[in-house]
């Protein structure tokens, strides 16, 4: 620690900081614009001026020097003051310049009320402004469906494109022109390309780059109710928070964890909320297709289950609770994950592998820790997003050790550019096609996924003579192979990064072994699997049993009724198998919140509460467990929770333990410990009854417009507020004012002076560290020391393609392989059409060309395509996007006939 | 003066052509290098450039020996080294580089040759401005005709000494000619400058060690190998600084144009010995000593020598030593207004108090002179000046920018009142 005097007062903070982060640490006040935690330092806005002092003597006499308090490092015995006059008034001084072309918009302006550049305006003092000359406008740009683009509000801090190109990799958006023109956009209108321009949103200090999708049907920040929430739309498990206004949800923004997603999202999840304002929400009770009130859905679904043999089918997308609640309904005997056979393999496996082995289960902060990955078989952009952005940070890594040399510290960002240029860490991808990560990757390898198995087993080999040997490996691999283990050797915070999307459990297997020989060699490693959905991981928990044990149940056992939790059956299965199921059960009892192939074959549907409808459990990749609350307010029609849908069936069969279940608590206790792979209560945020200073912690930060107006049609009488019996939060502004004690309390953030999103700060211990109380979220899976595996003993063989031989591969994009998001509107309008992927050389093979229409049977379901040519992509396989509509649902490796189409 | 004492223009053939690569070495061109490569080991070249006294001729006027030993030197430097000279001459008011490349270009070739050698640099680039075209084209010629003689390329001469060189042409704008936002225009980014430290001693090009000269200095470079520091700072009229300048007047004066002269000669000889004068029907009223960034001086500064430390201490700058004259007839406001409008235009845009308080101060300016001048538009000019200072923006441009302002405040403050008062331009 390091001691610096700030107006007089003696502050300790932690050595290697630059003034700003340091003061701002402590708890004070400085204004500052381009300067960003997770950005570092650039000097650009000139905004957070203080003066610095040489010494105590010339303090007293006044004589300092006005310096950037972002630039300038925080050393023992600095001395600088906030309040000198000559330091204040330059800091007005700035604002005054930054208004000189800004609109003075903020009515009208969608970042009004959470919009840095207020924020710094009025903490600066600066009011009026003399400036009485024509401002410069500009052309704004249409961006696309996600992120709307207003350029006069721009203050040029270089945020947006420091973020989107130095940080996310992103090349679309640029600074143009010069002086006081210069312009923040695309060479052209257009999509953005990025899968994390949403963070724009949150980057931008003013309302330059707002979200798109929340301007339908604006709302002001503070008009309204808000909730802690965790991403749906994959396994990372990104903290969000939720904001709803009128039973509606209106937009999703970041809740900064560090040990996850810290200050960013992708944009699938960010704007893929917006299923749940969509007309494919269930939101009514049916019997046979005839709408019931929930009484009767309740009381027809336990007749059905008294009466026969039931078998239930778990979700991956659904809470550990509800997960929980069927598993008990039906019995664990008769339950099943609710994964597909594959996944439900690799998810179990992934599970013995972490809660057996030494090596830790990597967080998204490990990933970006650490100084050398491999990512095996993982398109990570388009599986698991922010993954992607974490291996993009960790690829700095090793160039920033030795450019901190030349520098001096880490947070002069564009010096350390320069040292670093184009370098980047070792960074291995092997994937079946091209993928957006190649471009920062030392080395790429293409393969099937056999061969990307291989190739992982034989870097085991080579870290580890004692790991079983590959045979027969091309010299080209073994050479890859050779490369790739010695740059994870000589790094000392290495990550393999795998995961369940080719459906090749011999690939995890083929991490894992190079993880332990990590491990084995004494490095502090981190093994990440990407597993398909937000619970496959918590599914996983459940142990059920996995589908194709399901179908022999059925077949076996002979089961009347089938019970499916939040599920698409038609994803989990080919169309043939799901459909021999549904004939040989007389009776489908279908709990889900979103229409799906599976809905309309239901007896009984019962509608359940979307996510922001709801509370509940979910555990991510990393077997981190995290609440996820309910942000909105429950109305009279709303849809209960499938567990207390379950609880109520389970009553009514005079079931006692459900009886117990009286809220959200209650049910993650009883799953928490009836899960012998959890074992016991792990509370992963404080309880119902939980208060602070006897207060709940309001979800609204105030009394929101039109509260007591809306309802005067019908009423004079204000209407209370629901009672939330699950959480300790109030479903209103009322409750305790101050900063949530427990940082998996933060429905938003928001300190005096700090409305926008840049109040993170006053939550953190130092700016850009850990939430106060620590970071949220209960880590199920510890290493367990001194343990050393076995290595896997079963390799698979090298695939060699034959003529007219083809095996198709998953592919997955980030808009439309995950069905949640893909049923938000503006995420569908980016979603591809249908098509294969082939190599040039296959396709020319077959005299057709780019474009041309093939005939592809993958299962017992074939379909016409046209066909995009790969350079990339190895000759002999087919890769076929998985889940968007007219493609397939599902792909797991496996030989597949491709002809020309009909139409050709 | 004999052609010795003019070591930059002496052998200049006089009718605008550059000197060849024979008639350059047979007044003596190369032969220091020659001697160097063979005698000198690069931190002797170092110690004499010090020793000389050779300071910034790009306005800055640090010591060129000290600056360059800032450089890693040995088996550990970080490679490739670089040198690069500023040609990127946008100073209005100046045109010294160009006279230089134009007619002596084997001269910044060879300074750039000793310079690199004293680095142990591999790459020299002559970075030059856009407009420059037949100073690019005859510096080309030159390198090609250098790499011919075996000046330029693998070992040099026999030494061992490797060095390339090559010109780039610059996109266009002024802030090109700051040292680092020339390194990142010379890298394709926006040039934009850079925060120091790093110095691009250290970490300048593509991040290795970087030495960047203005052209006139390292112009002056093979003189001192030559013929040893003693004789550089023999030729100066002054003890801090060694060397000849290239002395330059534009305005109202009878003979406009560039000479080398001592280093320290005074403003009142250059203006009415050299310049001849003001033009008939003419008073003198001030002058920015070295382009248009830096501040006025008046009569009163005459006899102040044109070195660097005197300059400074009369209250501006030297700068690139080119002079702008300001006679009785122009507007003051309106010389500083064309002056701002130029700067305002060639911000980079990178900080807020360049970015947005120059248009600002700019427009201020021409309402002035269009007679909407308000009361406030002094005290707004004035906190201008009073923020645009060195360290308050992100580089030295803004409060370069600010100097002719400042100056003409105290020095012609009536004519910005009388602008406000009588609503109009008084001059027009």
């Amino acid at each position: 620690m390091t001691t610096i005097y700030v107006d007089g007062i003696a502050y300790e903070v932690p050595e290697g900081r630059n003034l700003l982060q340091a003061v701002l640490s402590v708890g004070l006040n400085l204004e500052y614009f381009c300067w960003h935690p997770a950005l570092n330092s650039v000097g650009a806005c000139r905004q957070c001026a203080v003066m610095a002092y040489k010494d105590e003597e010339s303090e007293l006499a006044g004589r300092g020097k006005l310096v950037m308090a972002c630039m300038t490092p925080a050393t023992d015995g600095t001395r600088i003051s906030i309040k000198a006059l000559d330091a204040v008034a330059f800091r007005k001084s700035v604002i005054e310049w930054l208004m000189v072309n800004h609109p003075h918009d903020c009515p009208v302006c969608d970042e009004g009320g959470e919009c840095h550049l207020q924020d710094m305006t009025y903490m600066t003092g600066h009011t009026y402004r003399e400036y009485r000359f024509t401002k410069r406008t500009h052309r704004n740009q249409d961006l696309g469906p996600f992120i709307n683009h207003e350029m006069n509000r721009c203050i040029a801090c270089y945020r947006c494109v420091r973020f989107y190109r130095d940080f996310a990799g992103g090349d679309d958006l640029d600074v143009f022109g010069a002086h006081d023109h210069v312009y923040f956009g695309r060479r052209e209108d257009g999509v953005l390309q990025s899968e994390f321009a949403g963070n724009l949103v949150e980057v931008c200090p003013t309302g330059v780059f707002t979200d798109k999708t929340a301007k339908h049907n604006y709302t002001r920040k503070w008009d309204m109710i808000s909730a802690p929430s965790v991403c749906h739309h994959c396994s990372v498990g990104c903290n969000t928070i939720v904001n709803t206004r009128n039973g509606e949800t209106r937009r999703v923004i970041n809740r900064y964890n560090r040990e996850v997603n810290g200050y960013f999202l992708c944009d699938r999840g960010r704007f893929g909320y917006d299923f749940m304002n969509s007309g494919r929400l269930v939101r009514e009770a049916r019997v046979e297709g005839r709408v019931v009130s929930s009484e009767e859905g309740v009381a027809r679904a336990a007749e059905l289950i008294e009466r026969g043999r039931v078998l239930g089918i778990g979700s991956p997308r659904a809470s550990l609770e509800g997960n929980f609640a069927v598993r008990q309904l039906v019995g664990p005997e008769n339950f099943c994950s609710g994964m597909d056979q594959t996944e439900h393999v690799i998810a179990s496996r992934v599970l013995e592998i972490f809660r057996h082995g030494p090596v830790r289960a990597a967080s998204l902060h490990d990933i970006e820790q650490s100084d050398s990955v491999l990512v095996l078989g993982e398109d990570l952009t388009n599986t698991a997003p922010m993954m992607d952005y974490a291996v993009r940070q960790a690829a700095r890594n090793q160039p920033i050790r030795e450019a901190v040399k030349t520098v001096g510290v880490v947070w002069l960002e564009n010096a350390i550019r320069e040292q670093i240029q184009d370098q980047t860490g070792p960074v291995f991808v092997a994937t079946p096609a091209f993928c957006k990560l190649d471009a920062i990757a030392r080395q790429t390898f293409r393969g099937a996924p056999d061969e990307i198995a291989l190739l992982g087993f034989a870097v085991a080999h080579e870290l580890d003579p004692k790991a079983p040997h590959v045979k027969g490996l091309p010299e080209s691999m073994q050479k890859l192979a050779a490369s790739i283990a010695q740059d994870l050797r000589e790094a000392e915070r290495p990550a393999v990064i795998t995961g369940s999307s080719l459906r090749t459990p011999a690939i995890v297997e083929a991490a894992a072994s190079v993880a332990n020989a990590l491990q084995g060699l004494g490095r502090s490693v981190g093994l990440a699997v990407a597993l398909s959905e937000c619970n496959s991981l918590g599914a996983a928990f459940c142990d059920g049993m996995g589908w194709d044990e399901a179908v022999k149940a059925v077949e076996e056992k002979g089961i009347d009724t089938l019970v499916v939790l939040e599920n698409g059956l038609f994803r989990r299965a080919d169309t043939l198998s799901v459909e021999q199921l549904l004939a040989k059960t007389a009776h489908l009892i279908v709990l889900d919140h979103l229409e799906s192939a599976t809905t309309p074959r239901a007896s009984i549907l019962l509608p359940v509460a979307p996510y922001a409808a709801a509370g509940g459990t979910l555990i991510n990749s990393e077997g981190r467990a995290q609440r996820f609350f309910q942000a909105l307010p429950p109305q009279e029609t709303s849809p209960p929770e499938s567990w207390r849908w379950v609880r109520d069936i389970m009553e009514r069969l005079g079931r006692e333990e459900a009886g117990r279940w009286h809220n959200l608590d209650d049910i993650n206790r009883a799953a928490c410990t009836g899960l012998t792979k959890i074992g016991s209560a792990i509370e992963p945020a404080p309880e119902a009854t939980y208060r602070v200073v006897h207060q709940r912690i309001p979800r609204a930060p105030h009394r929101y417009s039109g509260r007591t107006a809306e309802m005067a049609d019908r009423t004079v009488h204000e209407a209370k507020p629901p009672v939330d019996v699950d959480t300790p939060l109030a479903f209103s502004m009322e409750g305790y004012q101050g900063r949530p004690p427990s940082p998996a309390l933060i429905p938003f953030f928001w300190s005096p002076g700090w409305n926008s999103v840049q109040a993170t700060t006053k939550y953190q211990q130092e700016a850009g560290g850990h939430l106060r109380g620590g970071d949220p979220g209960v880590r199920l899976l510890k290493p367990k020391q001194g343990v050393r595996p076995a290595y896997a003993s079963e390799i698979p063989v090298t695939h060699t393609p034959k003529a007219g031989e083809w095996l198709a591969v998953p592919l997955y994009h980030i808009y439309g392989s995950e069905p949640m998001s893909a049923a938000s509107p503006p995420v569908a309008t980016l979603v591809p059409e249908p098509y294969v992927l082939m190599n040039a050389d296959d396709v020319g093979g077959m005299q057709a060309e780019a474009g041309a229409i093939v005939r592809v049977k993958l299962g017992d379901e074939e379909r016409e395509l046209p066909v995009v040519m790969s350079p990339s992509l190895p000759r002999g396989l087919v890769g076929i996007p998985v889940g968007i509509a007219g493609s397939w649902a599902l792909v797991v490796p496996q030989k597949v006939t491709v002809a020309p189409g009909e139409t050709a | 003066m004999a052609r010795r004492e003019r070591p930059l223009t002496g052998h200049l053939k006089g009718d605008g052509s550059a000197l060849g690569l024979k008639e350059y070495e047979h007044g003596g061109g190369y032969r220091g290098t020659r001697r160097m490569l063979k005698e000198n080991t690069p931190r002797e070249v170092q110690l004499m450039v010090r020793e000389a006294n050779l300071r910034g001729r790009g306005g800055a006027g640090f010591n060129t020996g000290l600056k360059w030993s800032f450089v890693p030197m040995g088996e550990e430097a970080p490679r490739p080294k670089y040198i690069v000279a500023n040609a990127d001459e946008m100073e209005p008011g100046t045109f010294k580089d160009r006279l230089l490349m134009e007619q002596n270009p084997h001269l910044l070739i060879e300074g750039l040759i000793c310079g690199a050698y004293a680095i142990e640099a591999e790459m020299a680039y002559v970075f030059v401005r856009g407009e420059y075209h037949l100073p690019a084209e005859r510096t080309r010629a030159a390198i090609a005709d250098a790499y011919a003689a075996g000046l330029l390329g693998r070992n040099i001469l026999g030494s061992g000494f490797s060095l390339d060189m090559a010109v780039h042409m610059s996109a266009g704008r002024y802030m090109c000619g700051e040292e680092t936002g020339l390194l990142n225009a010379l890298e394709g980014k926006r040039a934009t400058p850079r925060a120091k430290p790093p110095f691009p001693q250290t970490s300048g090009l593509w991040g290795k060690p970087t030495i960047v000269q203005n052209v006139e200095t390292l112009c002056c470079v093979p003189g001192i190998v030559a013929n040893g520091p003693e004789w550089f700072n023999g030729l100066s009229a002054i003890e801090e600084d060694g060397g000849t300048k290239l002395y330059g007047a534009s305005g109202k004066v009878k003979r406009p144009g560039l000479w080398e002269l001592p280093m320290g000669t005074t403003a009142r000889e250059i203006l009415e010995e050299h310049a001849g004068g003001m033009k008939a029907g003419y008073e003198f009223r001030g002058l920015l000593p070295g382009g248009a960034s830096t501040d006025f001086l008046v009569e009163e500064h005459l006899d102040t020598p044109m070195g660097f430390d005197a300059v400074t201490s009369a209250g501006s700058r030297l700068g690139t030593g080119t002079m702008v004259v300001l006679d009785n007839r122009t507007c003051p406001v309106g010389m500083v207004a064309n002056l701002e409008k130029f700067f305002a235009r060639e911000s980079c845009g990178w900080c807020t108090p360049c970015r947005d308080g120059l248009p600002w101060v700019q427009k201020i300016l021409e309402g002035m002179c269009d007679g909407e001048g308000h009361l406030g538009d002094l005290l707004r000019l004035e906190q201008h000046c009073k923020w645009l200072a060195p360290g308050n923006t992100f580089c030295a441009l803004a409060p370069g920018a600010v100097e002719p302002l400042q100056s003409a405040l105290k020095y012609f403050g009536e004519d910005f009142a009388r602008h406000i008062r009588e609503k109009r331009c008084p001059y027009r």
